[in-house]
Order: structure tokens, then C-alpha cells, then sequence
């Protein structure tokens, strides 16, 4: 079942001062099947994260239209859950206030945004940090929290923006099992855009491969790995071969960015 | 030995801290006591401290103080109450922005105390017009500002409530407001500081009491004892009102300090 459509998605941004315009995103096809854990795959400046800003209803298509269970999207919701690359955790609310605050939003009871917030709480594995603020948290909590506080809303599809990017390897790859796990047992559908290689195959059930200037989808690729994954498998021959050929694709691409300035 | 931005004890801060004040009076102390100035110009510290005990026991200079204090802070209020709301507006909302901005801009340029003869006219020498001196010099500094901080709230927080399914006026209500209500908070403890510059201007003219009328009337008696101790009254009543601003930011914003 088709759970999200790009439908000749493309985007241009108007020149600065008198500059010629930039095209961010040629006109882009992809459609995502329900339940889905799709990576996007790129060098910096191709565009993947204009394309997600485009189906969280961030920023506007310049032509063509997303559509999410057949409705076109206009703007921002909640349907659409968000995790940043950037510490978005609102610093003012605490942890269990900032997981609450979508929920808040839906005018949800009181005794059931709790539940839910404490279900959550515990899925990430921040129990006893419910009343810490987010300052008081490191780099990975704070993401834990990110991407709490965008399931708790329970959103159709979830959407995230290099949000490991900023982790040290060691935190990057316990959060990516941990949000892996998460996805093994929800099976929420899953857009996730990134420039690590391996977190892409590792993460995915399909990588997406970008490419820039103009940013445009160049491969498409199924990862084919079992479930339940864990760290371990990234040194096996699968793994490896599938690394081989992403690196292969993106490599080109990073030459030849290179090669143009 | 000194060294840049090496911090210090807080014992240490605490005696260097006083220690200008000592240091301030001494030095005072021996320009009078000394001889190098005259009397008439400059009474010495012990005159100053039993002109000031004189004003208070015999004078009702307590009163006085209270007036001040009364018109400092009903000015300051109408101020904030008027100029807040506006502000938050003008910074979320650009068309709102765009209509209000170049007028308050200019007026704020607009010294408050050349408002008082135009204002005596209005309102007379009563109350009204002490507070009006003080709302004039607040209004358009406190809107300006909090404008300014609100419209430059993280962009990245306002993103992240819209994909958690935040309306317009949830935005504002729930991410611009808190967001900025430390900020905000610190421009009104500012400005209350520049409301006492115009409270005593205004009570220099056409006024019958508080610490200004004390001030000029005791220029007419060349007695500068009072008019030291009045300007340091106020110095102090700044003091403890900072004070009480800082202690209820930290009270009221625990979370910027964690």
C-alpha cells in the first residue's frame, strides 16, 4: 500500500541579488509504501533535505505536489512527525512537558497524554529523566527525546533530518539501534535523510541515492538485510557488498562536486 | 597577577566589591574634611548622613520616598501593560510589524522630560502627569524591544511545534511568548532603571513632593547633605529593585539556569 507520493516534486530558489535562480531539486518521483523505512542517501547541497522540508509542509514545491494517503499536503501537521539535526527540544519545558506538547496540542486528556508520554519515556530509555530540562541532557538524550516527543504524536509518517548528525560515533550507533528497535516493533513508515553511508543501509529497508547540482534522485536501491538487525552486522559480506556499491555512487558525485569549485 | 578571564573566589569578590565603596566615601571624606571644598558646594560624608537622619525624622521624607516609588512603578505598569501585548504582536506578525514599527521608532526618540511642559498643560501638576512623563519614556523603548526579541525566536523551535501540529496562535501563545519571557523580563528590569531617571525629572518641575521636590527645594537652601542623600536613596532603591527583578527571574525561569 502506497502510504506517500512526490509527484514531479521540484524546487527553485529565487537568485540573491540579481543572481541567477538555484535549482535545489529537479522535478522528483517517489513513492513510499506503508510501513517503510526509507534512507536518503547524499553529499551535502543535493537537496534531500529541501525534500524533506517539502513533505513536512515546511517549504513549498515550486511545481508538482506530495501527497500523503491521497491528500495533498499545504503546509505543516501533525500527521507529519519531524526530528531535527538540530536540538529542537523546547528548553523551557521539561522533558516529559516537551514529549506532551503535540498531545497538548490535540487537547488530549490529561491521564492519557501521561500514559502515552511515559510509554515513550521508557522507549527511549529515559526513565528518571522525566523532570530534567533539556540543558541538562547530552547531545543523545536530547535526541531520544526529539524523537519521542514526534512517535507520542503518533503521526502517519516520520520524518528525519541527519538527526545523528551532531553525535559522536558511539552515541550515533547506539541510537541507531535504538530507533531501529523502535521501528521493528511500530513499523511506522519512516523517511530518513542522511550523509553516512552506513547509517543508511543499516537503518533502511530501501536507500535512495542523490545526487547535486541540480539535486535529483540517481539510484534506488532495496535493502534486503533481516530483521532484527544489530551492530554486528554491519562487518558482514552483505553489508559490505552493498557499502562497496553506495560508496561507489556517492563517491562520483563527491568528485565531482569537488572537481567544480 | 591578572590574567584574562581568570575567574575569581567569591570571597574575593565580595571585599574587592565593597572595597570601591570605601574607597569612594574615603576620598570624599577627605575632599570635605580636608578643606579642599568648599562647604556650600559639598557637605562631607557626617553632614550628609545626619541631614539624611533629619529628613527622615523630622521632614517625613519617608513619604516622599513612598510617593516616588508609587509613580515610578504605576507609570512602569501602565507601560508594560500597553507596550508587552504590542510588542509580542509586532514581532510575531510582520504586517503588524510593518504598521507600527517606523512610528515607535521615532518616538522613541522623543525625550520624555520635553514632554513635561506640554503635559503640565494637559494634565495640570497632579499625579496624571507624573505618570504620563513616566509611560511616555517607557512605552515605545519596552514595545521595541520586546518586538525585536520575539521576532527573532528560534526559527528551528517554531518548525518543530508546527510538525507537532501547532496553530498560528499556538505558536505564538505556547513557543514566542515562553520562549522569550526571560528576555522580556530583562527589558522591563532595564527600562524600570530608566523610569527612575524620569520620575525625578518630573518631580524637579511642578511637583510638592517626592524625592525630587526634596531635591530642588534643597537646592534652594544650598543644603547638599540632603541632596546627596536623596540621590543616594535612589541609588539604593535601584538596588534592591534589581535585586528583587533578578530573584524573581530565577525563580519564575529555572530552566535557564539548569
Amino acid at each position: 500500500m502506497t502510504k506517500l507520493v512526490i509527484d514531479n516534486v521540484s524546487r527553485i530558489f529565487p537568485g540573491v541579488r540579481g543572481g541567477a535562480p538555484v535549482t535545489a531539486l529537479t522535478p522528483t518521483n517517489l513513492s513510499v509504501a506503508a510501513n517503510d523505512f526509507i534512507t536518503i542517501l547524499g553529499p551535502s547541497g543535493c537537496g534531500k533535505s529541501t525534500l524533506l522540508r517539502i513533505v513536512a509542509g515546511l517549504d513549498r514545491p515550486s511545481a508538482g505536489e506530495v501527497r500523503l494517503d491521497g491528500r495533498r499536503i499545504t503546509g505543516p501537521g501533525a500527521d507529519r512527525g519531524m526530528v531535527f539535526q538540530s536540538y529542537t527540544l523546547f528548553p523551557w519545558l521539561t522533558v516529559a512537558q516537551n514529549i506532551a506538547f503535540g498531545l497538548r496540542e490535540k487537547g488530549r486528556q490529561e491521564a492519557e497524554t501521561r500514559d502515552i508520554v511515559a510509554s515513550y519515556i521508557d522507549k527511549v530509555g529515559l526513565r528518571g529523566f522525566e523532570n530534567h530540562w533539556p540543558k541538562q541532557l547530552s547531545g543523545g538524550m536530547q535526541q531520544r527525546t526529539a524523537i519521542a516527543r514526534a512517535l507520542a504524536n503518533d503521526p502517519e509518517i516520520l520524518l528525519l533530518d541527519e538527526p545523528f548528525g551532531a553525535l559522536d560515533n558511539q552515541t550515533r550507533s547506539l541510537m541507531q539501534e535504538l530507533l531501529l528497535g523502535i521501528w521493528e516493533r511500530e513499523r511506522k513508515t519512516v523517511l530518513f535523510v542522511t550523509h553516512d553511508i552506513e547509517e543508511a543501509i543499516f537503518l533502511a529497508s530501501r536507500v535512495i541515492v542523490m545526487s547535486a547540482r541540480p539535486g535529483r534522485i540517481k539510484a534506488d536501491l532495496a535493502v534486503d538485510l533481516p530483521h532484527p538487525r544489530d551492530y554486528k552486522m554491519k562487518t558482514s559480506p552483505e553489508f559490505s557488498a552493498l557499502k562497496a556499491r553506495l560508496t561507489e555512487e556517492i563517491r562520483v558525485e563527491a568528485v565531482l562536486a569537488a572537481t567544480e569549485h | 597577577m591578572l590574567r584574562p578571564l581568570e575567574p575569581i573566589g567569591q570571597g574575593a569578590r565580595i571585599v574587592l566589591g565593597i572595597s570601591f565603596f570605601i574607597l569612594f566615601v574615603l576620598g570624599w571624606g577627605f575632599a570635605t574634611f580636608g578643606g579642599y571644598v568648599s562647604r556650600t558646594f559639598l557637605a562631607d560624608p557626617l553632614t550628609m548622613l545626619a541631614d539624611g537622619w533629619a529628613l527622615l525624622a523630622d521632614h517625613g521624607f519617608l513619604f516622599d520616598i513612598g510617593v516616588t516609588i508609587w509613580r515610578v512603578l504605576g507609570g512602569f505598569v501602565l507601560a508594560a501593560i500597553v507596550a508587552v501585548p504590542i510588542g509580542i504582536l509586532m514581532g510575531a506578525y510582520k504586517p503588524i510589524e510593518a504598521f507600527f514599527e517606523p512610528f515607535v521608532s521615532f518616538a522613541r526618540y522623543l525625550p520624555a522630560s520635553a514632554f513635561i511642559p506640554l503635559l503640565i498643560l494637559w494634565a495640570g501638576i497632579g499625579e496624571v502627569q507624573k505618570l504620563l512623563v513616566i509611560f511616555i519614556g517607557s512605552v515605545f523603548q519596552i514595545i521595541l524591544m520586546v518586538a525585536v526579541s520575539v521576532g527573532s525566536t528560534r526559527r528551528d523551535l517554531v518548525e518543530a511545534a508546527y510538525t507537532l501540529g501547532a496553530r498560528d496562535t499556538g505558536i505564538v501563545r505556547r513557543v514566542m511568548i515562553p520562549a522569550n519571557a526571560p528576555e522580556i523580563a530583562e527589558i522591563l528590569r532595564l527600562v524600570l532603571g530608566w523610569a527612575w531617571t524620569y520620575v525625578i525629572v518630573a518631580e524637579l518641575i511642578g511637583s510638592s513632593s517626592g524625592i525630587g521636590h526634596m531635591i530642588i527645594d534643597s537646592q534652594a537652601l544650598l543644603a547638599t547633605g540632603q541632596i546627596i542623600f536623596g540621590i543616594i536613596v535612589i541609588g539604593l532603591i535601584g538596588l534592591v529593585s534589581d535585586f528583587l527583578f533578578k530573584a524573581a527571574n530565577r525563580w519564575l525561569f529555572p530552566w535557564r539556569l539548569a
